[in-house]
């Protein structure tokens, strides 16, 4: 275990941490809206995260989009592919809902059910990309790591003085487009009708049916926003990591859906608390323990919260966790 | 045993056929003695107060009413004794033994049993297993005896089996004691069908069952976990006036059989001609207690009432 | 409409089996248990089509078999958790990957335990536990794992016990992977043991070139499992389980400790997904993490749940569909993990109760059909 390496760059690490944690925020947005509504884990969540990232790609690759561009290039295409990637994601997260869940809900099958359905749908979107595109179209589908360019250029924004931190633009692009995101949300749903039908279909399905809330309608709402949160998160994971790849979605998922559970399922709020929380504390495990035991940091995170604190640091707010 | 048969929209409930002998309980304490005592006892939800400052007792061998408008905190108190919420004050004893805030199942075993007002069956169990599962509360044999039935006995000339083969390894090996108990489970859920009338359903699943016939299996299903206390939730709710009148008929049979009960009813009639005391109880607050006579001259219960309470149940 | 004619072809085969007297049933069974027995050496046109390796680039038929079999009793044991007792499991293959750990870390003499163990006590290095030592200790350490894993989380909802269930899978493969001075990390272990037996043709009795011989014995364990897990379901235990099922509360109040009868299923189903591990360890002959990957678990499940969850013969063909497939159309090898995922989505949503549902499944899934449809026709 070595903690100097924590020591030294703690002041960094938190940095990283909490730009990763911004990251799986906006992603567990998305688990923790579907379930406080559908009390509903929505496994195909984390291919609707991938389907943006590739949608990003897409759109600089037709733009022709690449590093060192011009600065109208730059902004052009990163608020293009921006606003793609959130229709991309948004649109996969209503098409899972539309052909994959609500027959099931029709039919009032149990909970099992839909885990497994949500699973399936996973795979079929993962090895969309992963085997199907490749084998009609060939590269960059395929198994293998793609390279998105960085259209936009790391530069250092400015230095925090006490601790001779440097910032860099993207990093402070996630996590104020995180911030602003979640605000957005929070405000959307605390203040407008329709989140008040969100929140209305999150206490109490049949009550707010009778007081004429229509549930499927809200169901399609927040797998749209849902989705559309993954969507930026796309677009600022492929600004930091300049990746993607047809499995992507996985580790993000679990780790977006630690996040969620960590700081309270159901409670928007507890998504942003969460992700950042466990964002740092992935990076400081990292610094702390050999590389390869990180990514079992977020599983057993969520083993240890699911154990002793199912309802998360900030409670549950729409639901509840012991059966 | 009661001749009557009522009918339930063209069914016949029958009547009790059943053998007393193999279905009476095997009482622990004298007649009259104290069974359970729930003492000022409290229970708060957040802001509302469910149960404030109850306290009654129940004697071994009476049938004691619960009653009250809608919301008094009648079911509460079901629930607060058998182990489905916790007191926030007070205390509830059976036996001498205090039981608030364990277990439902371990409640069970100490002997209260009990229906719900909004019946709680295993609907896609048939009317016999449902029972069974009640039977299956007082067996010894656990998870491992089920699955290696090592624990065998020396069956009795009855339960060995009839021909050559089986008769021969029944005698060496004995039978294992989950089969024994199996089927004396069997045996005591159809006597207890018979009880209360339904025996000639005991196939059927529980949800196709008619209302009537339901009310009725869960009275059977809680006789069979052997409780010294049964309490029944409304159990003649939705029932016409020969369907109660047969009820009340049950009801006494099954105080006849060795249980004390405990009856929440919402009918009058029922209450007053069924019960040997009577507890009354408002916003949570017991507002009157005592035999049926007095309890219907009490202006309190009258005014809790408002006015003459009748048979609309 | 085909539903309609589906499960009404359904209940008549049921119905028709039950119906019939004992010694028609006895003679049935054992004639299906004899073709099994005889299915590596089926040769015999055009049946013989179903074999896997009539051409080149296909798998050895026995193996396939075994392989099938092996399937078939993790199917058995996770049926009992979650179409017996109701409870989900996403990692399941925990306790598979425990139970080949178990006989390759304690049974294996290059392994760093044996290994250990051979210089504390001064051993010869060909010492190794004994096969028939490893196989309960192999139950008892996945048994124990699902108690441990079991104990504070059964009390969680449905979906969060799924989601620490795949978790705890996730861990053990990683930890297996990562822990090399006791598991040989990624590197795995060699040397696996296999059941004594006697020596023909200079081999050992159970050898990699003799498939059919492993195929037998993994289908004399899974009779013998098939045979106690139909002894728990028609028990005291399997009704507790399908009244916790039905209605928790409700059955608490009758008597039936919810907590402990799940815990048994829990530990039960971990203990069967061990010794399935174990047989396929020992085959392999090799252990490694990669072979414990959580797609695994996802097959598992879907054994359980396409096949029909709860019905002993339903989780059987759902075991052999989803491994019989895979390997029979093993040229399309890159689409399986497609096709799989195709497949799952289309049974579930077009008949989530599965393929062979028991009937009581199968009206459960039609009662909850028909309250949904009235749920949104009083809206």
């Amino acid at each position: 275990m070595d903690f100097d390496a924590l020591i030294n760059g703690l002041d960094r690490h938190t940095l990283d941490g909490i730009t990763r944690g911004s990251i799986y925020a906006l992603v567990a947005l998305g688990y923790t809206m579907v379930y406080g509504v559908m009390k509903l884990i929505n496994f195909a969540h984390s291919e609707v995260f991938m389907v943006g990232t590739w949608t990003v790609l897409g759109v600089y690759t037709v733009l022709g989009a690449e590093a060192g561009a011009g600065l109208g290039m730059v902004i052009g295409a990163t608020l293009l592919a921006l606003i793609a990637a959130m229709l991309a994601s948004a649109g996969t997260a209503l098409a899972v809902e539309r052909i994959a869940y609500r027959p099931l809900r029709k039919k009032g099958a149990p909970p099992l059910i839909f885990l497994i359905t949500g699973i399936g749908c996973s795979i079929v979107l993962v090895e969309t990309f992963g085997q199907v595109l490749s084998a009609f179209f060939g590269p960059p589908f395929g198994r293998v790591t793609v390279n998105v360019p960085s259209v936009l250029e790391t530069k250092v924004v400015f230095t925090i003085p006490g601790l001779d931190l440097p910032v860099t633009n993207t990093r402070l692009l996630i996590i104020i487009g995180a911030i602003v995101m979640m605000v957005a949300l929070d405000t959307f749903v605390n203040k407008s009708r329709l989140g008040r039908g969100v929140r209305a279909v999150a206490q109490d399905p049949d009550t707010a049916s009778l007081m004429g809330v229509n549930q499927d309608r809200v169901i399609m709402l927040v797998f749209v926003l849902g989705g559309a949160m993954a969507g930026v998160a796309a677009l600022l994971f492929t600004i930091q990591y300049d990746i993607t790849k047809f499995d992507i979605g996985f580790i993000i998922g679990i780790k977006a859906f630690t996040a969620a559970v960590l700081g309270g399922i159901g409670n928007l709020r507890g998504a942003l608390v969460g992700g950042l929380l466990l964002g740092v504390v992935e990076v400081y495990a990292s610094q702390v323990w050999d590389s390869s035991w990180t990514d079992v940091t977020a599983f057993i995170v969520l083993v240890l919260v699911l154990m002793f604190r199912p309802t998360g640091l900030l409670g549950e707010s729409l639901g509840k966790a012991r059966a | 045993m009661s001749e009557q048969t009522t009918h339930d929209k063209g069914v016949e409930v029958l009547p009790d056929t059943s053998d007393h002998d193999a279905i009476m309980l095997e009482a622990s304490g004298a007649k009259g003695d104290v069974l359970l005592e729930v003492d000022h006892v409290t229970l708060r939800f957040g802001g509302v107060v469910a149960l404030d400052d109850v306290n009654f007792q129940i004697r071994r061998g009476e049938i004691l009413g619960l009653i009250g408008p809608n919301g008094a905190g009648k079911t509460t108190c079901f629930n607060a004794m058998t182990g489905v919420y916790t007191p926030t004050e007070g205390t509830i004893r059976f036996k001498g033994q205090e039981i608030s805030g364990q277990k439902s199942h371990k409640i069970n075993h100490l002997g209260i049993a009990r229906t719900f007002q909004n019946i709680r069956l295993f609907p896609e169990m048939s009317a016999l297993e449902n029972v069974m599962v009640g039977c299956d509360a007082r067996h010894k044999t656990s998870v491992l005896g089920a699955l290696f039935r090592a624990y065998r006995v020396r069956p009795s000339e009855e339960e060995m089996p009839q021909g050559g083969i089986r008769r021969s390894f029944a005698k060496v090996f004995g039978i294992s004691r989950h089969t024994l108990e199996e089927r004396a489970g069997r045996r005591r859920s159809m006597e207890l069908l018979r009880f209360v009338g339904i025996a000639d359903r005991a196939e059927e699943l529980a949800r196709n069952l008619p209302y009537g016939y339901q009310r009725r299996l869960e009275i059977a299903r809680a006789l069979a976990t052997e409780p010294e206390l049964i309490c029944l939730d409304e159990p003649a709710a939705g029932f016409n006036p020969a369907e109660k009148e047969d009820l009340m008929g049950l009801i006494r049979r099954i105080r006849d059989l060795g249980h004390t009960v405990l009856l929440i009813e919402h009918d009058m009639k029922l209450v007053l001609g069924v019960t040997d005391r009577i507890v009354v109880l408002e916003f949570g607050q017991k507002i009157a207690e005592g035999s049926p006579e007095q309890v219907a001259r009490d202006p309190k219960v009258i005014a809790a009432y408002l006015g003459e309470p009748d048979d609309a149940a | 409409m085909s539903q309609l004619l589906d499960s009404y072809r359904g209940l008549q085969l049921g119905n028709r089996w039950d119906r019939a007297p004992k010694w028609v049933r006895s003679v049935g069974l054992l004639l299906v248990v004899a073709f099994a027995f005889y299915l590596p050496f089926l040769n015999i046109l055009p049946f013989a089509y179903i074999r896997t390796d009539l051409n080149p680039t296909g798998s050895d038929w026995a193996s396939v078999l075994f392989l099938i079999v092996v399937y078939m009793i993790v199917a058995v044991g996770l049926n009992v958790v979650i179409g017996f007792a109701g409870l989900l499991d996403l990692g399941y293959v925990g306790f598979y990957a425990l139970g080949a750990y178990s006989v390759a870390l304690f049974g294996s003499p290059s392994s760093p335990v044996v290994e250990s163990l051979q210089s504390r006590f001064g051993l010869a290095d060909d010492w190794a536990v004994p096969f028939a030592m490893c196989i309960p200790i192999a139950i008892a350490m996945s048994l124990t794992a699902g108690v441990i894993l079991g104990a504070p989380t059964l009390r969680l909802r449905g979906d969060y016990l799924a989601i620490v269930t795949l978790g705890f899978g996730e861990i053990i493969r990683i930890t297996a992977r990562n822990l090399d001075p006791i598991t040989g990390g990624a590197a795995g272990i060699t040397q696996v043991p296999v059941p004594p037996g006697p020596e023909i043709d200079g081999r050992s009795f159970f050898n990699t070139i003799d498939a059919e011989r492993w195929y037998w014995l993994a289908l004399v364990i899974l009779i013998i499992i098939i045979w106690l897990a139909r002894r728990l379901e028609h028990s005291r235990v399997g009704r507790a389980w399908l009244a916790i099922r039905e209605d928790e509360d409700a059955a608490a109040v009758m008597g039936v400790a919810g907590f402990k009868f799940k815990l048994w299923a829990f530990a039960i189903g971990a203990s069967v997904g061990g010794l399935a591990g174990l047989l396929f360890g020992s085959k392999q002959q090799y252990v490694e993490p990669n072979a414990f990957m959580l797609n695994l678990s996802f097959l598992f499940v879907a054994m359980v749940v396409i096949g029909g969850s709860g019905n002993i013969v339903g989780v059987l063909v759902g075991a052999f569909l989803l491994t019989y497939l895979p390997e029979r159309f093993r040229e399309l090898q890159e689409w399986r993990p497609f096709a799989f995922g195709v497949a799952l989505v289309l049974v579930m949503v077009l008949r989530p109760q599965g393929l062979v549902p028991s009937r009581r499944r199968a009206r459960e899934f039609e009662d909850r059909r028909h309250e949904a449809e009235e749920a949104a026709a009083d809206v």
